[in-house]
């Protein structure tokens, strides 16, 4: 993850305009552009109206194009490797449903800002609105969930564009950008110059006022809390030792686990729905909070009117748009992280507050996991596995809020899932374009039976590229979880159309029909040394565990309630006559946070 | 709905923006999805090559739409956010309307009632006069009201365009340095404006 930036505007070795190749044309413009970006690998998927594109690539060796076997692949591929490396990724499509098929992933790279640029064919500028072969309107399309879009018309113009979007994609809160090229521009003889990488803007400093204003109210503070978002994972290294300099209690979001090494004594875990108790009562009764390259999400906040009610909050972000969109800022910071964070670590004064401490130690030992065997344990086994270098990517579900909770990660960029969008299907494209961009560590991926089917199919790409440190654990709980859990609390226990057990595929056959190993295992001993298998095998590898859907996702702060509000523990089950399971206190929990606040957890 | 509705204020906000395509659905599409009111928009080419500028009326409480400005101040083609509230301005309107004719009588009667409004006629026929009338939003308002008793036939507005007032050019100069077209940070970091933006809550 601290790969140098292959993208140096001011160096001379890299950057420079590459010497053309014979007949320039718009589509070889595009890959010199891309080779001049440093960019060494792309992800895609041709047809009719890349096509030129795709013959451009023969010129273009320096350029590794991987061939994925969906665009939703390709794209959470180009995802993960940017999330992985901070750097940006890339990926190709054609017009019309290759197009399409990008959406998920813009929408979700929009949500986590992940550094993107799509590239799509399109049909030939006189073509263009009349409904031709193939055509769709990507751009119209994409607006609300692209940092920025165009269509090129001008041949000689695409560098000058290309070089445009990489600088908007990754500048500032970086986010994806979409290039559409019409075939004819592709294929127009190119007269344009190419061009140097555009310098990404300087990130904003905080003001000295806001700093002034911040050390006050920190030293001020007796019950202070730190939050860490997705923005800071650029920022790890300094907000750890602001951290530490001021003895902060950390909290990291979903998208900021990592951020914050999770062996810190400081550390009290993820806030929000599926947070631990540490963190979400913390929360509730700090009288400073400070939150660094977050935005208050409502899957963090729970009711947002009674989100830290008793605290001060200092918010520090790039986005002065996030700065009181949702959860007022006593004390508004509009500031690179990094910058912010080493400008509050001169002053600091440790806190000692051993009331407050003591509280936090308590809380730190509630909300456990059942140790019987379910999903919970099956995740504690694989990501005890976890080494500091490893990547863990998750899907979308109850098996991805449990890695959330369970996994400890020392670094930033190694643990990456869908947060904003929630996109069932990430997780394995995403792990496998991770690997992709470092080929020395593992990644890990942890997908539901449900999530893993959306994108099962480039289970091709790991084997055409051979790719060899995927490893796949498949929790098969035979059901669409999460949904499963929101009907059993929320719906009377209706299991409405979220059983897959009946037809799921015998994931072990299905991975070996791409030719890729794979061990199965349904209890705890099994999976010791199952895991032991799948992770020393040389190569890519699939492990399916195999548990029942008995336990829910604890923690967990029922869809608006207060964050301290959460039930702590998984209500008692009884096992009634049939085979489904009941609650008996699932009701009453619920009752109780749609009725008056608890006097004694109201703070 | 019968029960009293809280008026929400009126915000004029004004904002340059790159001639590029799309450039305002852009902007309506922003609005729309997050929610924000638009009373009115009226678009213009400026004195500069290839920039526009927009004046709307947002609808909504001042967190609102300093939210819309801030969404909008991210939109690549937007280099620019002129927040009216912060400093004076002046605004204008124009209106055409459309006013029956019955008679003789009523034609003298609604061209003197016209002329206190420094109302042109732009067409007149037989049964119909329009008028042309530029002015602020009460004038307006006020001129269509004193017509209505004798029947409108039709009415178009342009929807409100404004300036702020001075010798204070909204536009920075820099716009157009090259690499840097969209880094503009106009209410948040604009030195003059500073000062003022600092009252403003969030503001930085
Ligand atoms: C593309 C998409 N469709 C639907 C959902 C809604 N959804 C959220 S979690 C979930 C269940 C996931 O089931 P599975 O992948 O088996 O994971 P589990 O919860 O069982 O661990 C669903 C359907 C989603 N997040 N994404
Ligand atoms: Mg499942």
């Amino acid at each position: 993850m601290t790969q140098p930036d292959p993208i140096q505007p001011d160096s001379d070795q890299r950057g420079q305009p590459q010497p053309t190749v014979p007949d320039m044309t718009g589509a070889k413009a595009l890959w010199a552009t891309l080779a001049a970006h440093g960019i060494n690998t792309v992800f895609g998927y041709p047809g009719g109206a890349i096509m030129p594109v795709y013959d451009a690539l023969t010129y273009y060796p320096e350029v590794r194009h991987i061939l994925a076997r969906h665009e939703q692949g390709a794209i959470h591929a180009a995802e993960g490797w940017a999330k992985a490396t901070g750097q940006i990724g890339v990926c190709i499509a054609t017009s019309g449903p290759g197009a399409t098929n990008l959406v998920t992933g813009l929408a979700d790279a929009m949500m986590d800002n992940v550094p993107l640029l799509a590239i799509t064919g399109n049909v030939a500028r006189h073509l263009m609105g009349t409904d031709a072969f193939q055509e769709a309107d990507i751009t119209g399309i994409t607006l609300p969930i692209t940092k920025h879009n165009y269509v090129v018309t001008d041949p000689d113009e695409l560098p000058m564009i290309i070089a445009e979007a990489i600088r908007i994609a990754r500048s500032g809160r970086p986010g994806p950008v979409l290039v559409d090229i019409p075939k004819d521009v592709q294929l127009a003889a190119f007269h344009g110059e190419l061009v140097r990488p555009q310098a990404t803007p300087e990130m904003p400093a905080p003001r000295p006022e806001a700093i002034a204003a911040a050390l006050e109210l920190l030293k001020s503070a007796q019950k202070p809390v730190l939050m860490v978002g997705g923005g800071a994972q650029g920022a790890s290294k300094e907000i750890t030792a602001f951290a530490r300099a001021w003895q902060i209690p950390t909290i990291t979001t979903l998208m900021g686990l990592g951020a914050f090494p999770a062996s810190d004594p400081l550390w009290l875990g993820m806030p929000g729905m599926h947070g631990s108790v540490a963190a979400n009562h913390a929360i509730s009764q700090a009288d400073v909070l400070i939150g660094f390259g977050l935005r208050f999400d409502d899957r963090v906040t729970g009711r947002v009117k009674d989100f830290a009610p008793q605290a001060q909050i200092i918010h520090v972000d790039l986005d002065a748009a996030e700065i009181g969109k949702i959860v007022r800022a006593h004390l508004p910071v509009r500031a690179d992280a990094a910058q912010a964070a080493v400008a509050l670590t001169g002053d600091a004064v440790p806190f000692e507050r051993p009331e407050w401490n003591a509280q936090l130690a308590e809380w730190k030992t509630r909300g456990e996991h059942p140790t019987t065997w379910g999903a919970a344990q099956a995740v504690r086994q694989v990501v005890a596995r976890l080494r500091p270098d490893d990547i863990l990517t998750t899907d979308v579900g109850q098996h991805q809020m449990l890695a959330a909770q369970l996994a400890r990660f020392e670094k930033p960029r190694r643990w990456l899932t869908s947060g904003g969008l929630g996109t069932m299907g990430f997780g394995f494209p995403a792990g496998l374009g991770a690997a992709m961009a470092e080929p020395q560590v593992t990644s890990i991926v942890i997908a539901g039976d449900g999530g893993f089917q959306m994108t099962a199919q480039e289970l091709a790409t790991l084997t055409k590229y051979d790719i060899r440190n995927v490893k796949i654990c498949i929790i098969n709980n035979s059901y669409l979880g999460m949904v499963r859990q929101w009907q059993e609390l929320f719906h009377e226990k209706r299991y409405s159309e979220v059983y897959l057990g009946d037809s799921n595929p015998d994931f072990l056959k299905l991975a070996d029909a791409y030719n890729i190993r794979g061990w199965r295992a349904d209890n705890s001993g099994d999976l010791e040394s199952a895991i032991d298998a799948w992770l020393s095998h040389d190569g890519s590898a699939l492990l399916e565990v195999v548990v029942p859907n008995e336990h829910g996702v604890f923690p967990m702060v029922p869809a608006g309630a207060a964050l301290y509000e959460m039930i702590e523990n998984e209500p008692v089950k009884v096992p009634d006559l049939g085979e489904k399971m009941n609650t008996l206190a699932s009701n009453t929990a619920v009752s109780e946070v749609s009725s008056e606040r608890k006097t004694e957890a109201s703070p | 709905m019968t029960s009293p509705i809280q008026p929400t204020p009126d915000h004029l906000v004004s904002a340059l923006v790159r001639d590029e395509p799309r450039v305002l659905t852009r902007i309506t599409s922003l609005f729309g999805r997050r929610g924000y009111n638009i009373k009115s928009l009226s678009v213009g080419t400026t004195e500069m090559p290839g920039v526009s500028r927009m004046t709307f009326v947002v609808s909504g409480d001042r967190g609102v739409v300093e939210q819309a400005m801030k969404q909008l101040d991210k939109l690549h083609d937007v280099v620019k956010i002129i927040d009216h509230s912060l400093e004076k301005f002046v605004d204008r309107e124009l209106v055409l309307v459309k006013v029956r004719v019955e008679n003789t009588d009523r034609r003298i009667e609604i061209r003197q009632m016209a002329e206190d409004f420094r109302a042109r006629i732009v067409d007149a026929g037989h049964h119909a006069l329009t008028f042309e009338v530029t002015g602020d939003e009460g004038k307006i308002t006020a001129f269509i009201e004193q017509m209505r008793p004798f029947g409108i036939l039709e009415t178009m507005r342009t929807g409100r365009i404004a300036l702020t007032r001075g010798s204070n050019a909204d536009i920075p100069s820099h716009i157009y340095h090259e690499g840097e077209t969209q880094t503009l940070e106009p209410l948040l970091q604009s030195a003059p404006r500073e000062g003022k933006a600092r009252e403003v809550n969030n503001l930085f």
